[in-house]
């Protein structure tokens, strides 16, 4: 590896796209992710990246053009958010019913209304059931690395379904971080070209995409959702030999510190740094608590979840996203539901903050450890920085 | 202009000529006389093996291929309802970057979008607009029966004025469909792509041919088909080839063609007959009374008019 360099974290993603020698970029505009195809648009144009770049004229758009791209053979990326992640909804179903292995980054944003540019995870967490295989990134050396990993997933014919990397707007996409890029011809030899399993071929003719009546439908569903478990041996697999070759430390489901805390913090994305750094204050002061960090989102990595909380009393679960009229975020009903059936059951804490690029400090998350202890939190949900809502 | 020269040795499809191997099996669902599916077999005829189709929900996509079965002979896909042009797009773009890379072998597929009036001229309009601008090579198949008739007869933009559907009745307040037909053709011409046409089943050879100058020419090209449906129209099946006859005798829908922005009438009808010869075939019309009917004729003769203009404005080389 060469010495760290310090970049944008929408160029680095860009690189590891141009890295992945893709053939097809469908991209449409939007903040926080533009700076990824207007760098990828540059490849294409100075002959860095020889690929097609198709300036669609919508979201919608660009995910379709990736479906027809990878349904004719080619290795297809596009990037969204948002808006434009929400205005793909019906044809991500399609990518991944129709087995499509396209990678997307998602730097992750608010919805609308009230109009928000800044940073959560309402979009995808409105995304959880669209079969793709859905992974966060805590920083930009992650985004970097884990958005080349994503083809080796995405294309393994045991998987052979689309791929999402969830990077922070703003917060990420938009920082200068120290990113350590690896040789090509490393890369080269972790990701070969994509083989597809079916092509639209002349000389093969077949038939995507057809009516699926209901004697067939369920079956159909069942067949995504086999292929959609199987990959967490896949995401296992490809993050071994990640970790194997490039010195990193992915897992399903991560944990910062050594200390078997009583108390853990459960975040996802670039909330992680500051929550591990409010663990250590804490640790330092004798306080029982730990952290798990959920890389993989979807398939959600049970087995491996219900390990890591192993002897805490308490969880602290933290979303960036309301489910509107539901009793938890959607990180805790997550969690929440999978411990019904468990013997072992610690005290759940769900506390939604973050909403909307609002800044959640070290100090904040002080202060939700505190609350916790002394039991001062709803049953249910707190909505962080809304006074009225903390008992 | 662009690349019309394209078509200097073009050696036109005759009846002796007209390829024989249909490229859709028989034993679809289609309904009896469907104008729509027999439109679709002429192009797919013309387009042969070496086609990649991408269809739009609707009608023929339902028809041809409820799984495990399947009436394509050539690979196809179905995505959505409004997305086909950008299906179609990434499929062109994909096949591109593959054969430059070599990973497959250079053999230039043909690439056709395929998607009704309502696929077209309303919810897929703009995916439509994107393609054409773009400047993918594909060719865009418009089959126009007039109305949603794969959700059960509903009014889409295309739905001729006073035409009864289950959304455009009529009634004590109602003609049936009030607003006149979105100039579809027009619009696509208006992205200055290299060939724009309209054909009709009833002249299967002019279709045909349109279809192949369509695929030789480099570039976007569209191709607006009028496409009968006894079921919606509540005409007679076997009536489908006459209707799309006399839909054209009638100058109802008048068959022309633009390449690199010149337009060319490709059926110019001596003695037309009048638009209610054309009505009377068809229910959805029964209703109509004399001043609707003046109203259709007077609209009628005002677009041939305009297309004449736009032929003699094209320049006598067309002629």
């Amino acid at each position: 590896m060469s010495k760290a360099i310090g970049l944008e974290v929408s160029l680095a993603v860009a690189e590891a796209v141009k890295q992945a020698n893709v053939d097809v970029v469908s991209a449409y505009p939007i903040t926080p992710q533009t700076h990824i195809v207007e760098e990828l648009s540059e490849y294409v144009a100075n002959g860095k990246l020889d690929a097609e770049y198709i300036p669609v004229e919508s979201e919608h758009s660009a995910m379709s053009a990736a479906i027809g791209a990878s349904a004719a053979g080619a290795r297809a990326y596009t990037a969204t958010s948002a808006q434009g992640l929400a205005l793909m909804h019906e044809t991500l179903f399609i990518a991944s019913g129709m087995r499509l292995p396209i990678v997307m980054t998602v730097a992750n944003r608010s919805l609308s209304a009230p109009i928000s540019i800044w940073n959560d995870h309402s979009d995808i967490m409105s995304e959880r059931d669209i079969g793709w295989v859905q992974i966060f990134a805590e920083n930009g050396q992650e985004a970097y690395e884990l958005s080349i990993a994503a083809f080796k997933i995405a294309e393994d014919h045991r998987v052979l379904l689309p791929v999402c990397i969830n990077i922070d707007g703003f917060i990420l996409t938009h920082m200068i971080e120290p990113i350590t890029f690896i040789d090509q011809q490393k890369i080269d030899d972790f990701l070969p070209p994509f083989k597809p399993a079916l092509t639209l071929n002349p000389e093969k003719p077949v038939t995507m995409g057809p009516v699926g009546v209901p004697e067939v439908y369920t079956e159909s569903r069942k067949q995504l959702e086999h292929a959609l478990w199987g990959s967490l041996d896949v995401v296992s697999e490809v993050f071994d030999d990640w970790n194997k070759r490039f010195d990193h430390e992915y897992r399903l489901v991560e944990k910062n510190g050594d200390l078997q805390g009583r108390t853990l913090f459960i975040t996802m994305g670039s909330q992680g740094e500051t929550t591990m750094s409010a663990v250590e204050d804490l640790q330092s002061q004798g306080e029982s608590v730990g952290q798990l960090r959920i890389r993989l989102w979807r398939p959600f990595p049970r087995e491996d979840f219900l390990r890591a909380i192993e002897g805490a009393d308490r969880l602290i679960i933290i979303d960036r996203a309301l489910s509107a009229g539901s009793h938890s975020g959607p990180v805790a009903q997550e969690i929440r539901a999978l411990l019904y059936s468990q013997d072992f059951r610690p005290r759940i804490y769900n506390i939604i903050a973050g909403l909307g690029g609002r800044d959640v400090t070290v100090g904040d998350f002080k202060e939700m450890y505190a609350h916790a202890m002394e039991d001062r939190l709803d049953s249910n949900y707190t909505m962080w920085g809304v006074s009225s809502d903390a008992k | 202009m662009l690349n019309s020269n394209a078509l200097e040795n073009f050696e036109k499809i005759t009846q002796k000529t007209m390829p024989r191997e249909n490229m859709i099996s028989p034993g679809h669902r289609a309904c009896q006389g469907c104008g729509e599916v027999l439109a679709l077999a002429m192009v797919m005829k013309v387009a042969g093996p070496n086609t990649i189709v991408a269809n739009a929900t609707g009608c023929m996509e339902i028809i041809t291929s409820p799984f495990p079965q399947t009436a394509w002979k050539i690979p196809w896909i179905h995505v959505a309802f409004e997305n086909t042009a950008a299906v179609a797009s990434g499929i062109e773009s994909g096949i591109k970057a593959l054969q430059r890379k070599g990973r497959i072998p250079p053999r230039n597929p043909n690439v056709i979008a395929v998607g009704g009036d309502g696929a077209t001229f309303d919810i897929g309009l703009q995916a439509l607009s994107g393609a054409l601008e773009r400047g993918h090579n594909f060719l865009y198949v418009c089959l126009d029966n007039e109305a949603y008739m794969n959700t059960g007869i509903q009014r889409s933009s295309a739905t001729p004025y006073g035409a009864i559907t289950t959304t455009s009745p009529a009634g004590s307040q109602s003609i049936g469909q009030q607003t006149w037909k979105k100039d579809m053709p027009g619009i696509a011409a208006a992205h200055n792509i290299p060939y724009v046409a309209t054909a009709s089943p009833g002249f299967h050879l002019d279709l045909m041919n349109k279809v192949k100058k369509a695929l030789t020419i480099e570039g976007p090209a569209y191709l607006h088909i009028y496409s009968p449906c006894p079921t919606g129209w509540r005409s007679k099946p076997e009536q489908s080839i006459a209707i799309s006859k006399l839909v054209v005798q009638t100058n109802v829908f008048p068959l022309f063609e633009i390449i690199d922005g010149e337009l060319k009438i490709t059926k110019k009808i001596k003695k037309p007959k009048p638009v209610k010869d054309y009505l009377k075939t068809q229910r959805r019309f029964a209703h109509l009374k004399e001043p609707e009917i003046s109203y259709i004729q007077e609209r009628t003769d005002a677009y041939l008019a305009k297309l004449h203009k736009m032929e003699a404005d094209s320049g006598p080389e067309h002629e």
